[in-house]
């Protein structure tokens, strides 16, 4: 196994399926400027999945492009973590699991952005842009209902402890991952989880949300391809036109 | 394939795509959006490298499809586009002559240099841009407020104008 080819499907698969996950809001956001900045940071998100999987294929050598790569494979050949392919919920769930995944990817994309191989720090230097437009947004939101009506602030802290076990997978880092710190292509997971867990930490505080307990058991497996009942329904709503109609172009 | 195409040179090139226009925002031609970086011939071939404006734009392909078209068009046959990421592009990199045009069309330009990433960690900046002084494009006041740092567009946000009342896209510092 190549650890960089695998590195590369874990981020662009990330990316993926939480940029689909938000492109089934379009159109039935809360309001319409939620539902504009929902699909504009699905379409960032998309943007930098097609620079992750590209570069994946590249390397793999196989003649699996970006679209063989996101349309072609099953359930248990994608490497996203678990929290991108939880439902999308009530507006508190949908904005708590893009606070975490934010807050991790803004730290994560600064660490990428320092490697040693220097496409993937090219593709980072241009995602943090972004990234770091989604994450003040997020922040703003998680504070608006967490310290808005009781109602909004029931929600809010419902969905934060309810994900909390997804949020910690990302820092749990395995063979590949290691060997990506080792060959200093990517940031280790100590800093990377202090740096998460101080501007989580923040953001509840002045959102009126209990903080869950950073020690908390969390769940894991979607870097290896175990996943949740989700991804089966995700990726038949995705692959299906290219499963059904092999090969079809616009 | 086409006797002009040695005979063009790099400034004539540069010429004919400035009168490419962005696709979304057809005021504005691709080189004072600041997405043309670079113009060079390899023997024959003219290398045209471009960058993203953001990586989910669904504008680049059909820019990369005008800048062939336009250089076709003016006789060179031979043609090459490459996709470059690093330096990320920059609202920096639009012209002057771009900001004005952008105004005229009823885009408030950027209002200051890239988007400050350094914020997150002071404090109460932390979850907010800092504050920008925006000028409707209007009736230039700066009586100005922020409706959705998401606009219509990747690259822009939306405000409104509290004294002529119009809502207006403002283009996003990146």
């Amino acid at each position: 196994m190549n650890e960089k080819i695998e590195y590369l499907l874990r981020q662009g698969d990330n990316a993926l399926i939480l940029s689909q996950q938000l492109s089934k809001l379009c159109g039935k956001g809360p309001a319409l400027e939620e539902d504009m900045a929902l699909t504009n940071v699905a379409l960032d998100l998309l943007g930098q999945t097609r620079m992750w999987l590209t570069y994946a294929g590249e390397l793999e050598g196989r003649g699996r492009d970006e679209d063989k790569l996101a349309y072609l494979r099953d359930a248990h050949e994608m490497r996203n973590c678990l929290i991108v392919e939880q439902p999308n919920g009530n507006y508190a769930d949908t904005m708590v699991r893009q606070f975490y995944f934010d807050t991790w990817h803004y730290f994560l994309m600064q660490g990428l952005a320092k490697s040693t191989d220097q496409r993937i720090a090219d593709i980072a230097e241009k995602s943090i842009k972004e990234v770091t437009y989604h994450l003040r947004r997020s922040g703003d939101l998680i504070v608006r209902l967490g310290d808005g009506t009781p109602d909004s602030h029931a929600k809010t802290q419902a969905a934060v402890n309810a994900l909390w076990m997804y949020s910690g997978e990302v820092f749990i880092y395995d063979a590949v991952d290691e060997a990506m710190v080792a060959q200093g292509v990517a940031p280790a997971s100590e800093g990377l989880r202090a740096a998460f867990l101080e501007h989580v930490g923040e953001i509840f505080a002045e959102a009126t949300l209990a903080m869950p307990d950073p020690a908390a058991w969390m769940q894991q497996g979607g870097k290896k391809g175990r996943h949740s009942e989700h991804l089966g329904y995700i990726l038949a709503e995705m692959q299906f036109l290219q499963r059904a109609y092999p090969g079809a172009e616009w | 394939m086409n006797t002009q195409t040695a005979s063009a040179s790099v400034e004539q090139v540069w010429t004919w795509l400035a009168d490419v226009a962005d696709p979304e925002i057809p005021v504005i031609s691709v080189v004072d959006l600041g997405i043309v970086r670079g113009v060079a011939f390899d023997g024959d071939q003219c290398v045209v490298t471009i960058t993203p404006t953001y990586s989910g734009c669904p504008a680049m392909q059909v820019i990369a499809e005008s800048v062939q078209e336009a250089l076709h068009a003016h006789g060179v046959g031979n043609v090459r586009l490459v996709n470059q990421l690093s330096p990320a592009w920059t609202t920096d990199w639009m012209s002057e002559a771009g900001k004005a045009a952008l105004k005229g069309y009823g885009i408030a330009p950027p209002a200051q240099q890239v988007i400050d990433i350094s914020g997150l960690h002071a404090g109460v900046k932390r979850r907010a841009a800092p504050p920008l002084v925006i000028a409707c494009p209007n009736c230039g006041s700066t009586h100005t407020q922020l409706t959705s740092q998401f606009g219509s567009t990747p690259c822009k946000a939306l405000y409104k104008c509290l004294d002529c009342r119009e809502p207006f896209d403002y283009f996003k510092c990146h």
